[in-house]
């Protein structure tokens, strides 16, 4: 599976949601298929999407906040899954895209390309739903299924590690933080 | 868990800032506790107005408290010097480079007093790290400035849009005798 595929088959359902990605494939690709201002991504600080998924999670309550992470930060924040499990935010969705490897910094191969799972690492973690999937339609049900269950889920995708041509995108860095914090904000939404 | 034992650890300087930070509107904190900060974080854990999250390492706090100012609640971090120094690339590539307001205390450790020998690298390094970071800080060791220089703390972090620290000094947390 691809992971621009993935993000192409559940694009739809993420219009009314709080969407917070890495840095590298995951947000240009993302913003190849088209930008919103209901997204973010979080362009540096490696492991910290998560925990601002968390952050969003536990203030907002009364939306459903969708982590886009991949293996190599999921690595460099390992603790981060315990603190995810202990508050338990009902309302958000952790996808894990795994290519087993650091793939924006020339391709070296992450542990889970010599079998850590990271899956199994969520679970054990006192994450109440995860998934491991291979397959878009594997994905797109996991998926479905994370939003219409109401807990914490994290979804590892094993993905081709492949990505763009480019990593840097036309959106600027602090434009999209503040437009993201203005649509947070925003009364009614 | 709450700690039993009589701890020189001042309840009544832990109450003070504590207050301050309500009158603040802190409605987040994260935190890894440590000695002097016990107090601190019993009274959060007991505070229904208060959502305490407690991390596995301070870098994550940063993430959460980004989240938080996103979604427009105000928040703080507690923690200790070496801390800190645990969370200087969330504080790097997270809140300096996307402008997130930070308001941080950190447990002075290794300073003039310190009977432990484990926090005396720590305590040598932290003053020169927040001027290298150019993060502003200021001292809280005494009663009569707490709650002034916390509501100063975070009417600067707000407006310049950047992390701020409170040093929490011995002088104020520590009712021993040194």
């Amino acid at each position: 599976m691809k992971r621009v595929d993935a993000l192409q088959a559940i694009y739809g359902q993420l219009t009314d949601r709080v969407v917070v990605t890495i840095m590298g494939a995951v947000a240009a690709e993302l913003q190849s298929i088209g930008h919103r201002p209901n997204f973010f991504y979080l362009q540096h600080a490696m492991g910290l999407a998560s925990s601002m998924g968390l952050g969003i999670a536990l203030t907002r309550p009364d939306r459903q906040v969708i982590v886009f992470d991949g293996d190599g930060s999921v690595l460099m924040n390992l603790g981060g899954l315990t603190t995810l499990a202990r508050y338990r935010p009902r309302n958000l969705v952790h996808v894990v895209f795994d290519n087993e490897s650091l793939l924006s910094v020339g391709g070296f191969p992450t542990a889970t390309s010599t079998g850590s799972d990271l899956a199994g690492i969520a679970r054990a973690a006192g994450v109440p739903r995860s998934a491991a999937v291979r397959t878009i339609d594997e994905f797109t049900r996991a998926f479905d299924d994370a939003l219409g269950a109401r807990d914490l889920t994290t979804i590892v995708a094993k993905v081709e590690a492949t990505g763009p041509s480019k990593y840097v995108t036309d959106l600027s860095l602090l434009e999209n933080r503040f437009a993201f914090q203005r649509y947070l904000q925003e009364p009614g939404i | 868990m709450s700690c039993r034992r009589m701890s020189p650890v001042s309840t009544v300087s832990s109450q003070l800032i504590y207050d301050a930070l309500k009158a603040c509107d802190i409605r987040l904190m994260s935190a890894l506790p440590e000695t002097w900060l016990v107090h601190l974080v019993r009274m959060a854990e007991d505070d229904p107005e208060m959502t305490l999250v407690r991390l596995a390492k301070e870098e994550e706090g940063v993430g959460i408290s980004a989240g938080a100012h996103l979604a427009g609640v105000k928040s703080a971090m507690l923690m200790q010097n070496h801390g800190f120094l645990a969370a200087i690339n969330g504080i790097v590539s997270c809140a300096q480079l996307y402008r997130i307001p930070l308001l941080m205390l950190i447990s002075f450790r290794g300073d003039f007093g310190e009977r432990d020998p484990w926090q005396t690298e720590g305590g040598a390094v932290t003053e020169d790290l927040l001027r290298a970071l150019r993060i502003p800080f200021t001292y809280l060791d005494r009663a009569d400035h707490v709650a002034h220089r916390i509501r100063k703390a975070q009417t600067l972090a707000l407006s310049a849009n950047k992390p701020v620290a409170l040093l929490l000094c011995r002088d104020l947390m520590w009712e021993e005798a040194s």
